[in-house]
């Protein structure tokens, strides 16, 4: 018999599935090309489902649920939440832009989301290699699926096959370790195998063997190099709605899966992995940044820089533990990489919005050039659009500064005097980043518009992109709240 | 709210209404609520000055709360004597900005007015910290309303010039945030100022950091050989743009000097004082005989800024109180000139479309109010006793012929050179027989130039034949200053 704490750890989930199932069977009688019902119905769930999970974060229990199977902690709840609402405001931004291309002949983009986020859920609660596992296949599908929404446009097939290609590939890989896990520990369960490697017991060189596939499959789905080469593709031959449903939500569930396996699962084998997570991030800082400068394509462009900014992610989380003696670094470290990764989600979210918002009927926008005076068009819009740009850049007062600064701080102050001159390096090439996001400020402020024509959007759309563009700005101004927020969740995770 | 809050906050509050609801339909209005913003933001400076207690080193005016908790960082405000003019200079030279752009900018005129309100705002923000990351926010965000000042209004070649500045500044600051990461986890976990003072630190984190502010604040005085932006900038700049830069903005970085790089590695700024000497010489020397042979009046006061400025960071390195508050009353002066100066040339561009020196000539003949003003800035550029120009030039000078003859001589061997390339310039522009068409049709300053103009005349005479309110509000603070880096810091 299931126990009650079993259902309380997972209730939010079974609500997305059971209404992901609901909306599926609803929107067979819906004939409106827009699918306002399904929209409605979809956003009201997610917005059930966000404030529960809200509920449960702010609760601050952990609860171990179906034979330790999936856990329930503050940092899963947070982040769990923060997905749910990065995938309701990317179908309020994506819903105009599918609907004039097509997608939303059937009502598979709202339903498909809905399973991707389920997916996400899993891989945040999993505390289980196999459950992880499970999610990660649940997202992913769902999102290959999406990236082929639209099927008679010959790019959003190609980059649906390099997504799906790469993406088993990637599984693979990550099965491939956790097999190997598996065959050194004999269990699956993620606290089952920290004790057996904590104990010393097992063999080394195996464990090893093993980590470096799981490392390698989470660079995958993070997109760090030399495992960046389908984000490009995919991110420039995506709809552009359905970028960001690949680009913004799923970066949360990466973190937590990585947080899940190297933290919570291999921390003593943590000296090995750092060494893998900083060339990686060295390797991403370095080809994100130098590649971006030159692209023409405003997607493809974030795609490069979603590379570098995932180096600082990883810069992040690899800072974490210096010879075991302070949990106050070790929490820092960790939170900086949730908080990096919120902020990120919360900028690209924006920054995607607007391009959406000017892909009108029969035009993507999608060259830089495609933005040329939109100051002089919208200055709104601009405004929101020029926010998100700096951000990302890391220029105060707003918010990706201080992500770039908890990072930082967490690098520095763990204490190896390499890290002093990696954080150097990581600043000379936010200066190359500063470099590329300017330009695209450049064309929107500084060059004659192309087109004078009207910038027209729908009321729920203008509404929420103004949120989302005040909040890059207020939670600059005012970052306190939130950097407490992933600090005290990050603690209760590690138990300290 | 405290003073200090205000002072910064009210002008920001102004750019960002005009921003939200200004539309180029309503330009007067803007322009008026522009000008209504700086005037606020002025008077609430003015207190500062009137309740500020001249006999204590001590930050006045304090404000401390907490800002955010994860890095202990606090929103903590206070100004001493180095401090305060600086407040006061940006809010003035503000008004006048405003007045400046008054016609002259008919595109997007709340953006303008606006982002030279925010821009205000932010440089007296970095006046007032006494929060390392506070001040470094402030530092930084000042870079964004100055980009898009510059490319949205700048001159032709506006798109190089807006992204050297920015990026060549980045630079800069980035180096001196990794040393502000370094500083905060050094004293364990602290980013406020005075701990940082009284922090000992050994040799060569001293000469690391020293290196890492020199690099943020060399290229924002800017020093010589990283002076290369400034030309650049200044020329492409609009008029109320360059004012600022050169006002203001330049005067963040000798600020940086005096508040980061001496108090909290004394040992290091000692040990390469000389270096800075000679870099401060070479910028009075060689950077004036550069300004000598320019033949655009805006890379010519650009060239003279630097010269003057090395005056500033010269004054700064010889260790003498004399020096220090002399550099100090040169960046308020400079403050005034520069802006005039810059200014100046603006009246003359709106009516010809020209910077070059060649394009005029004969000035004086159509334009006799005109050419009056720009007489008395030209003076006080080549520091004419009685001046805002000389006193602080004076000063240093002296301070330097005690530290060392040869320095000394050498730093007024620059009086000459100013004078020369000053004068030169005035006659070319202003004197002798109209040889330019155009000359003979330009019309006299209307009252709102005499205005603008008339503020700036009026403080550099004050400054220039009273110096005393300027030195007495410094004197404690660079006693006090002088006694610290005196100190080693070495354990």
């Amino acid at each position: 018999m299931i126990d009650k704490i079993s259902w309380i750890a997972v209730y939010p989930d079974m609500v997305l599935l059971v209404m992901a199932c609901v909306i599926a069977l609803l929107d067979l009688g819906i004939k409106s090309p827009m699918r306002g019902t399904t929209y409605v119905f979809t956003l009201l769930t997610l917005g059930v489902v966000a404030y529960m999970q809200a509920d449960l974060a702010l609760r601050g229990d952990t609860l171990y649920g179906f034979g330790n199977m999936v856990v329930s902690d503050t940092m899963g709840a947070w982040l769990k939440c923060f997905a749910t609402i990065a995938v309701m405001v990317t179908l309020v931004y994506g819903r105009p832009y599918s609907s004039h291309r097509g997608m939303l002949r059937g009502g598979e983009f709202f339903t498909l989301s809905i399973f991707s986020l389920l997916g996400m859920s899993v891989m945040i609660s999993g505390n289980n290699l196999l459950v992880i596992y499970m999610g990660l296949e649940l997202l992913t599908l769902s999102s290959y699926a999406l990236v082929a929404l639209r099927r008679d446009n010959a790019t959003a097939t190609e980059a649906a096959m390099k997504y799906f290609v790469l993406g088993a590939m990637a599984s693979g890989f990550l099965l491939y370790g956790m097999s190997m896990l598996y065959g050194a520990t004999g269990s699956l369960d993620i606290t089952t195998i920290f004790k057996a490697i904590s104990s010393g017991q097992i063999r080394h060189q195996v464990l090893v063997f093993g980590l470096v596939f799981i490392v390698s499959g989470l660079a995958f789905k993070l997109g760090a190099v030399p495992f960046h080469m389908w984000i490009p593709d995919v991110y420039q031959g995506a709809p552009t709605a359905i970028t960001l449903m690949i680009g913004g939500a799923p970066k949360l569930a990466a973190f937590a899966m990585t947080m899940r396996l190297l933290v919570e699962g291999l921390l003593p084998l943590a000296v090995d992995w750092q060494q893998m997570l900083l060339m990686l991030s060295v390797g991403s800082l370095l080809v994100g940044n130098l590649a971006a400068i030159a692209q023409t394509n405003v997607k493809r462009m974030l795609a490069f820089s979603t590379i570098s900014q995932m180096g600082f992610v990883l810069l992040g989380v690899l800072s974490g533990v210096v010879s075991g003696d302070s949990a106050t670094y070790t929490a820092n470290a960790y939170s900086s990489a949730m908080f990096y990764v919120i902020t990120y989600v919360l900028t690209t979210l924006a920054s995607f919005g607007v391009l959406l918002l000017l892909s009108q009927e029969g035009f993507e926008s999608e060259e830089i050039a495609d933005l040329a005076g939109l100051n002089q068009r919208s200055p709104l819009y601009a405004g929101v659009m020029a926010v998100c740009l700096l951000s990302l850049a890391g220029i105060p007062p707003l918010v990706g500064f201080y992500a770039k600064l908890a990072v930082l701080q967490a690098l520095v102050a763990s204490g190896q005097g390499m890290h002093l001159g990696i954080a150097v390096f990581a600043v000379l090439m936010s200066l190359i980043g500063a470099f590329y996001y300017l330009r695209v400020i450049k064309v929107m402020y500084f060059d004659a518009p192309i087109t004078a024509s009207n910038i027209v959007a729908p009321l729920d759309v203008r509404v929420v992109l103004c949120i989302n563009g005040a909040l890059v700005l207020v939670l600059g101004l005012l970052p306190g709240g939130l950097l407490a927020l992933c600090g005290s969740a990050i603690r209760k995770m590690l138990g300290t | 709210m405290g003073l200090l809050s205000l002072a910064i906050w009210t002008p920001i509050a102004f750019g960002v209404v005009l921003l939200a609801l200004g539309r180029d339909d309503q330009a007067q209005t803007v322009r008026w609520l522009a000008l209504l913003g700086a005037v606020c933001s002025f008077l609430v400076t003015l207190p500062l000055y009137s309740q500020f207690n001249t006999s204590t080193a001590a930050m006045q005016f304090v404000e401390n709360f907490s800002w955010i908790d994860r890095f202990n960082v606090k929103y903590h405000l206070g100004v001493d004597g180095i401090s305060l003019w600086f407040v006061l200079l940006t809010a003035f030279i503000n008004v006048v900005v405003i007045i400046a752009g008054w016609e002259v900018i008919t595109r997007r005129v709340n953006q303008y007015m606006g982002a030279f309100l925010i821009l205000s705002g932010l440089m007296i923000g970095v006046f007032c910290t006494l929060d390392g990351l506070l001040f470094y926010v402030f530092f930084e965000a000042t870079l964004i309303p100055m980009y898009l000042i510059i490319g949205i209004w700048g001159g032709p070649n506006k798109i190089y010039a807006a992204f050297k500045f920015f990026l060549y500044t980045l630079l800069g600051s980035l180096l001196m945030l990794v040393a502000l990461i370094f500083l905060y986890t050094k004293s364990g976990g602290s980013f406020d100022l005075a701990v940082w003072h009284a922090m000992p630190l050994d040799r060569t984190s001293q000469t690391l950091l020293f290196f890492a502010f020199f690099a943020a604040f060399a290229v924002k005085v800017p020093m010589w050989p990283v002076h290369t932006w400034l030309p650049d900038v200044h020329v492409e700049a609009p008029t109320g743009g360059s004012a600022v830069l050169a006002a203001i903005m330049l005067k963040l970085g000798a600020y940086g000097f005096l508040r980061f790089s001496l108090p909290i590695a004394p040992d290091a700024a000692h040990e390469w004082a000389g270096l800075m000497i000679a870099l401060s010489l070479i910028a009075v020397v060689y950077v004036g005989l550069v300004a000598m042979v320019q033949q655009d009046m805006k890379k010519l006061v650009a060239y003279s800024s630097v010269a003057h400025m090395g005056f500033v960071t010269l004054g700064f390195f010889i260790f003498i109180d004399l020096g220090m508050s002399g550099g100090l009353v040169q960046m308020i002066a400079h403050g005034f000139v520069s802006g005039a100066m810059f200014l100046s040339i603006g009246v003359l561009y709106d009516r010809v479309h020209s910077r070059e020196i060649a394009s005029y000539g004969g000035v004086v003949n159509t334009m006799p109010k005109f050419a009056a003003f720009a007489l008395f800035f030209a003076m006080a550029n080549c520091g004419l006793p009685g001046t805002a120009g000389f006193v602080g030039e004076w000063m240093v000078i002296l301070a330097a012929v005690k530290f060392n003859f040869w320095i000394g001589f050498a730093a007024a061997s620059a009086l000459i050179f100013g004078a020369a390339y000053t004068l030169w310039m005035f006659k070319r522009v202003y004197l002798g027989p109209v040889t330019n068409d155009h000359v003979k049709e330009l019309t006299d300053i209307n009252s709102r130039e005499f205005l603008m103009l008339a503020l700036l005349a009026a403080a550099v005479l004050w400054m220039g034949v009273y110096p005393k309110p300027f030195t007495d509000v410094m004197d404690a603070s660079v006693a006090q200053l002088l006694k610290h880096v005196a100190i080693s810091k070495l354990n």
